[in-house]
């Protein structure tokens, strides 16, 4: 909404200017996007006339202009064509910034110094409805009355300042001027002075038309429809003052019965629209489009109706789309000679379904979408005749008014204590009576408790809470103190799972990774490539394509930060996301889907030169380390398996997880033919499920003390065929090594030189110990043999000595 | 015989400060006092001597070996100095080097903020609550006092899976979901992180953000106290000299509603370009909660009163770390998430 401040001060003292007005509105709850001065670029532009003009002593094509500003004389030079002596025209003086951004400096064109600049419709940013003709592709030539000297931002009526309100969607009402007034009234302390039609209770001096009924056939969308018919209509152009109040107001004025209409909106904020009453036949019916129903909008257009659309009809056809926009066919001309003026109410709902459908939105439609009030529709057909005869404009001789059932007058019981007790603000009585007189509400009053009468323009005050509200607001949010809650202590602590999901990215970004957060949604394809098309769920209106299915896995979105940051030259990639997946076990979702907590890692290339540390590769091994680094967090065990079906992985080289049997995911490098999709070498990949790693976490270390008696460590090399997998080996060391093999690692892997072709060598470190006493050589050698000829017996294996 | 004592030391001490490997100093030590030593042989020798003389000759001799351990002794501490200087000087290193590699990774910035503002509510008391990102119309809307139609819907534009489930537009879904599980249970008291979705993309909004909601339901829970926790909640956020100030503002599930600023934690509050020149920065939305939302979630209004409030994760990381364009918060570019 926008508020001139010009018309504001009409309706209410408003000692502030408009900045500060700005803030106590902001503060006091209505929201002021932007303070505009309509004058400004104008500020330093005046009204001059050409004494007389010249040609340049030194150019052909320039004009020396002597130049009356009525204080002053000054000279200007310019290349216009289209002037002759006293021509009054705008004229830029030095230090004059142009609404088109151009500063103006004082000047020397071919040894003529020129102190200003005359200027053009274009660098002024005005349209052909300012100044003659001839002004065309020139410079701009005003009527010969304007005021020598004068600013030409108050010649244009530009000297005002316009708030541009931003509302909330629970205060319509101040979508007209008289409501603001009202408010800027309850937060100044002022009392405002509206029009006497401002009171809803008004009635119309009018007979009762004869000649035609209204008949509502939708209840529900039409509340009250009434009608004001206007004889002797005499169509011309609105007084300059209406047109600068609309202009200011963001509403191109069109004619006096359109302006009035239009004003008179504004004003009181019901939506108006004026028929031609000659085009009308029979009756005004309020009633829904017909199947196939057809309307030619005032622009012209023809539009086929949905069924539900609500119309303004006569016995014939339809002449308005309800609240949206007027009939071609009825719409008011230079020859109209008699008026019906609609001032209706009509459900927001349907105005709102129709406009968006239509692609029609107008200051009209926006109101009656936030909510109208439709006590206001007659007293505002009151405030519409006074302007008619005002202007001249027609003589209104009748209305109708066709009235359904209004919501009730609501009344609001607020108590002083209650209120208190919710704002932590200690009132008083008075307080709250004199809040209601700022309102201007009218109360009953009997031992702190206040029984008030809404009016009719504040429909969102529905509750005590509602008016509690107001009274802080009035009184000032800064009033209400700070204070803690008074109940008992409570504890604040993560739940297990919460705790476990930071605590594993914890151990990821201690292993060296990064944490990325990308868009839960993506491409449908990319999707299906790593996760599961069968449980993906469309959006029905997704931004795009590739924002149109929600994941399934995280690994496109991780890859595709892979490949960016590859492009980028950001060589040294380890990634990881801890986020949803979701699944839809059904098309379409009639349940809530489910929704499963993964993470996933993506490393390609190598980590950066460096002096010292020789470059770590990050390969299947790099982020089998990272699993392993979340194995020993979480006191896990995992499995990992030749996978079973995993066509986006190297065969050779990834590996199914299982943790306790069950498969939670899978590690690997992507496929070389995937390579080229993502433009990736040797990215490696993982996705594990949170949900079975937190169902078999242990949830506390256990803590086992240091043995006292001493180790004996031994190396054991074997060699093996070639495809032994060396986990097999190690749990079989294990399983024969008993409880006194306390720990073994592989330490070496070999092939090559004096190891035959088709086998490899693995060298394993075995470490010994007792709890209970120190091991003797013999027994550890004894153990030692043991191990070996199982090994020799399981795998086909020979000793390496 | 004192002379030949004499003579064999005096050489012995001359010869010792002459050596300058300390394996060559033992070698001299045993050919001079060892069993066979030169000295200890003199000693032998003092049999043949007189009952008198033999104490004054034990003298001399063991007046001279004194001197001589003596005398060994400075001599091997003054070498094992001059060794350890060399060494010293040989193992010099250019500690202008770069120190080893460390890898270590990054937590992204929204995940610092989420897990601090955590903290803070954690600190006062609140539990962590969540709820799902696929929400039902009913949670999303009806049941925060939005009924279709209403003209607040428009404020968000949602995503829609089915006409009845959508992508949650806020976290305030959490609210009712926790409140139907906790009912009767006195205090509630919740944040409720997340991610939520609107049908947005520009220079300034993301399709996905996310969101912290705040709710304490409680008897006698006043605004006061709803001001008292957000301004704790600012205060360690963004600075203990920080002030905040409440605004009228609507949201269809809290009222009274507020706005909430917190004074500009770049200039303190007298106007720089952060804050617009206002010294005030919109933080979060809040309020007391609806008495129909506090139905909805199984508490009687006129028993219990409670507040609410939410705010963007994006926002207050933008504010706390300087981030000018929150679309590099999703870019996930190495160079700006490791910098964090
Ligand atoms: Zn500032």
């Amino acid at each position: 909404m926008k508020v001139s401040m010009e018309w504001l001060r009409e309706l209410v003292d408003v000692n502030q200017n408009a900045e500060e007005l700005a803030e106590t509105l902001t503060r006091g709850g209505i929201e002021v996007e932007n303070v505009e001065n309509l004058n400004k670029g104008f500020e330093k532009v005046v009204i001059g006339e050409i004494s007389s003009l010249t040609r340049h002593p030194n150019a052909d094509r320039l004009w020396v202009c002597d130049v009356n500003l009525g204080q002053q004389n000054v000279t200007i030079v310019t290349g216009a064509q289209n002037l002759q002596a006293g021509d009054r025209i705008p004229v830029a003086m030095i230090g004059a910034a142009l609404p088109n951004d151009l500063s103006i400096r004082k000047s020397k064109l071919r040894g003529v110094v020129s102190e200003g600049m005359l200027c053009s419709r274009e660098e002024l940013l005005l349209d052909a409805s300012v100044g003659l003709d001839r002004s065309e592709g020139g410079i701009l030539v005003l009527a010969a009355e304007a005021p020598i000297g004068e600013n030409f931002g108050k010649y244009l009526g530009r000297e005002d300042s316009v708030l541009d309100l931003e509302l909330y969607p629970n205060r319509p009402d101040c979508l007209a001027m008289v409501n603001v007034a009202r408010e800027v009234a309850s937060l100044t302390g002022k009392q405002p002075h509206l029009p006497k039609w401002a009171d809803t209770a008004k009635g119309l001096d009018l007979p009762v038309a004869g000649d035609f009924k209204i008949i509502i056939e939708e209840e529900e969308l039409c509340r009250r429809y009434a009608g004001l018919v206007v004889e002797d209509v005499h169509i011309a152009p609105s007084p300059e003052w209406m047109q600068r109040k609309l202009k200011a107001a963001g509403v191109r004025p069109i004619s006096n019965i359109v302006d009035i209409t239009n004003y008179c909106m504004l004003e009181m904020g019901q939506p108006l629209h004026a028929f031609d009453r000659d085009k009308i036949t029979g009756n005004i019916h309020v009633r829904s489009a017909k199947a196939g129903e057809k309307i030619v909008t005032l622009d012209g257009v023809e539009r086929s109706l949905q069924a539900d659309t609500l119309l303004i009809a006569d016995d014939r056809q339809a002449l308005a789309v309800a609240g949206v926009m007027g009939g071609f066919d009825s719409e008011v001309t230079g020859d109209t000679k008699r008026l019906l003026i609609e001032s209706a109410h009509f459900a927001g709902v349907s105005i709102r379904r129709t406009s968006r459908r239509l692609g029609l939105r107008s200051e009209a439609s926006n109101r009656y979408e936030k909510g109208v009030n439709p006590y206001g529709c007659v007293a505002t057909l009151g405030r519409v005749c006074e302007l008619l005869l005002e202007l001249g404009a027609g003589r209104p001789v009748a209305f109708l008014d066709e009235l359904k059932t209004l919501p009730p007058q609501r009344q609001i019981t607020l108590s002083v204590q209650h209120t208190s007790i919710v704002l932590g603000l200690e009132l008083k009585d008075s307080d709250i009576r004199q809040v209601l007189e700022n309102l201007n509400f009218k109360y009953e009053e009997k031992e702190g408790i206040f029984v008030v009468e809404i009016p009719t323009y504040r429909a969102d005050l529905e509750i005590e809470e509602d008016l509690m509200e107001e009274v802080a607001r009035l009184m000032g949010y800064d009033l209400i103190p700070t204070t803690l809650p008074q109940g008992d202590t409570t504890q604040g602590r993560r739940t297990p799972e919460q705790d476990f999901r930071r605590r594993l990215r914890r151990v990821l970004v201690q292993s060296g990774m990064d944490e990325v957060m990308t868009y839960t949604f993506t491409g449908a394809a990319k999707d299906a490539q790593w996760g599961s098309a069968q449980h993906s769920i469309s959006l029905l209106n997704p931004l795009r394509e590739e924002l149109s299915v929600m994941r399934t896995s995280l690994v496109p979105g991780l890859l595709e930060v892979a490949a960016k940051n590859t492009a980028r030259r950001n060589t040294e990639i380890s990634i990881f996301e801890v986020g949803t997946t979701y699944w839809g076990d059904e098309k379409p979702l009639r349940e809530l889907p489910r929704e499963v907590l993964r993470v996933t890692g993506v490393a390609v290339g190598k980590s950066g030169r460096h002096w010292l540390n020789s470059q770590t590769q990050y390969d299947f091994f790099y982020v089998k380390g990272i699993l392993e680094e979340i194995v020993r967090e979480f006191g896990l065990k995992f499995d990992y398996r030749v996978p079973e079906n995993r066509p986006r992985l190297h065969p050779g080289r990834s590996a199914d997880v299982y943790l306790h049997n069950e498969c939670i995911g899978f590690l690997g490098e992507i496929h070389p033919s995937e390579e080229k999709e993502w433009a990736l070498e040797r990215a490696v990949v993982f996705e594990l499920d949170l949900g079975v790693l937190f169902k078999h976490m242990r949830p506390i270390v256990r803590a086992q003390s240091i043995p006292r008696f001493p180790a004996i460590n031994r190396d054991l090399a074997v060699v093996v065929p070639i495809d032994t997998s060396s986990a097999a080996v190690m749990t079989k060391i294990h399983k024969l090594g008993g409880e006194l093999l306390q720990n073994v690692e592989l330490f070496d892997v070999y092939t090559g030189k004096s190891i035959p072709e088709g086998r490899k060598s693995l060298a394993f470190s075995l470490r010994y110990q007792s709890l209970e006493r120190t091991l003797t050589d013999e027994e550890v050698n004894n153990l030692n043999s043991r191990i070996l000829e199982g090994i020799q017996q399981e795998f086909d294996a020979e000793w390496r000595k | 015989m004192k002379k030949e004592i004499l003579r064999i030391g005096e050489e012995a001490l001359r010869e010792l400060q002459q050596l300058d490997k300390s394996e060559a100093l033992q070698e001299l030590k045993v050919k001079v006092l060892g069993k066979k030593g030169t000295l200890t042989a003199l000693l032998r020798q003092m049999g043949s001597l007189s009952p008198e003389e033999r104490p004054v000759m034990g003298q001399v001799v063991n007046e001279m070996r004194s001197r001589l351990e003596k005398a060994w002794e400075e001599r091997s501490a003054e070498l094992e100095a001059i060794a350890l200087e060399k060494r010293l000087a040989a193992e010099r290193i250019d500690i202008s080097l770069p120190g080893s590699r460390v890898a270590r990774g990054h937590y992204h910035p929204l995940t610092q903020v989420v897990e601090e503002i955590e903290d803070i509510f954690l600190g006062m008391g609140f539990q962590i609550a969540e709820g799902p990102e696929i929400e039902s119309d009913y949670y999303n809307f009806e049941a925060l006092n939005l009924p279709k139609d209403h003209p607040a819907r428009e404020m968000q534009d949602s995503f829609y899976i089915t006409e009845e489930i959508l992508l949650r537009t806020q976290t305030s879904p959490v609210q009712i979901r926790t409140m139907e599980k906790l009912r009767p249970h006195l205090p509630v008291k919740v944040i409720a992180p997340g991610t939520v979705y609107r049908n947005d993309d520009d220079a300034t909004h993301s399709p996905m953000f996310h969101q912290v909601e705040g709710l304490m339901v409680d008897q006698g829970i006043r605004m006061s106290d709803l001001k008292g926790i957000l301004l704790n909640f600012s205060r360690q956020m963004f600075g203990e000299s920080r002030e905040i100030r409440l605004r009228p503002s609507f949201f269809p599930f809290t009222e009274p509603s507020a706005e909430v600023d917190v004074s500009c934690m770049l200039c303190g509050g007298a106007g720089c370009r952060l804050c617009k020149g206002t010294g005030w920065i919109e933080i979060l939305g809040s309020g007391m909660v609806h008495p129909k939302v506090l139905e909805m979630g199984g508490y009687n209004p006129k028993e219990v009163t409670g507040f609410a409030f939410g705010m963007g994760v994006e926002r207050i990381a933008m504010l706390k770390f300087g981030i000018e364009d929150m679309r590099l918060l999703f870019d996930n570019d190495l160079r700006f998430l490791q910098q964090f």
